[in-house]
């Protein structure tokens, strides 16, 4: 069981709760959401707390998320963008924290569920959708319907922006549990292959270094990839809530 | 309008010592590249190495291509489902998908216009 790299991923009830047969449950993927949306707020309300004209270390970092974040929104979204920032920059934080929380030895890692991911991707999706037709009304549906296309493909066009369309919020979720979840059960094989090799004698642990040389690798890695693939799900949700701001051809 | 302002330039430059007209040019060839710049699509994320880069972007392609296939064999299943035309929906519906899918991809290089931004006449011609 030590070596199963599947292992780090199950989900254990720590609190039942159970309301009409329906699950309620606080499991560990909620005690580490509720951490990662802590630890985010007690960072951003320390770190803020003190105001100062000439940044401190902890203010430098959260002005840096905030122009950061802010940044990416107003070149893809545009000013009007703006409007969406606490959606954007909350989904960014909650991301980026819970993907750095899984790297710490023995915590679980929130965004490696593809429910978890799903439903981030879900809440974008619909507020792309609801938004769109809020502010364009029915012109919000020309985003199907490009441009230029002779009369007869429009049809089978438009059933191709749709699925497209659709494919979004799986395209975005997919990529980053697909990401997590593959980083660590990479790790997790590495580190194993430690701990075997090293069982047989002197030569074994010799052998051992290899192992352990990319488990330090893959773990820089995976830092790297922590930070990507937020970025990656912010750009792509500040895309989309563009489609609904500017949705003609 | 390059070529107007830019001979005007190149004369008022030509009477000015070398290392001005080097400027003038370097300034010019700043601006060039900064309107191709803009062409470009916005999507690109901050290739750090190649490595890790290629790795990146390999998971994008990919999920992208996958998203529109089960999205299309899930409209498929759907519909012959609900109006009893089993297998056509399927069918029909999943060869969408990878149409779809092989939109996404093209959309995710940046070889096909994004559906929110005007068609470049460019967009295609990049290898």
């Amino acid at each position: 069981m030590a070596n199963d790299p599947i292992h780090q991923f199950q989900i254990n009830q720590l609190l039942p709760i159970d309301v009409g047969g329906v699950d309620f449950s606080f499991t560990n993927s909620s005690l580490f959401m509720v951490l990662t949306v802590a630890a985010t707020a007690a960072f951003l309300i320390f770190s803020t707390s003190g105001r100062g004209l000439v940044p401190g270390r902890w203010q430098s970092v959260s002005e840096m998320s905030y122009e950061f974040v802010a940044s990416t929104l107003r070149s893809a979204a545009g000013t009007e963008g703006m409007r969406f920032f606490p959606l954007v920059f909350s989904l960014f934080m909650f991301v980026l924290v819970a993907n750095l929380f899984g790297l710490f030895p023995y915590f679980f890692t929130v965004t490696s569920h593809i429910i978890v991911t799903f439903a981030l991707a879900l809440l974008v999706i619909s507020t792309v959708i609801i938004y769109g037709f809020m502010r364009n009304g029915v012109s919000f549906l020309k985003l199907f319907i490009p441009s230029g296309v002779p009369g007869l493909l429009i049809p089978l066009v438009t059933l191709i922006e749709i699925i497209s369309f659709l494919s979004r919020p799986i395209s975005l979720s997919v990529r980053l549990f697909a990401n997590m979840l593959a980083g660590h059960i990479t790790l997790k094989v590495f580190a194993g292959f430690v701990v075997s090799l090293s069982a047989y004698g002197a030569v074994g642990v010799v052998g051992a270094v290899l192992p352990m040389v990319m488990t330090v690798a893959i773990t820089a890695l995976e830092f790297l990839v922590a930070f990507l693939q937020a970025y990656v799900f912010t750009v792509l949700t500040c895309m989309y809530l563009n489609d609904a701001i500017h949705p003609s051809h | 309008m390059n070529s107007a302002s830019g001979s005007g330039n190149n004369g008022a430059g030509k009477k000015a010592s070398p290392d001005g007209e080097l400027s003038e040019r370097l300034d010019k060839l700043g601006r060039n590249l900064e309107e191709q710049g803009r062409g470009s699509p916005k999507q690109h994320q901050p290739s750090s190495s190649s490595a890790t880069g290629g790795y990146a972007q390999a998971m994008k392609i990919s999920s992208e291509f996958i998203a529109g296939i089960i999205v299309g064999g899930g409209i498929g299943w759907v519909f012959d489902l609900w109006l009893a035309t089993k297998p056509f929906g399927l069918i029909v519906f999943l060869l969408l998908g990878f149409v779809a899918g092989i939109l996404n991809v093209l959309r995710a290089t940046g070889r096909v216009a994004e559906p929110g931004q005007p068609k470049k006449p460019d967009a295609g011609n990049e290898k």
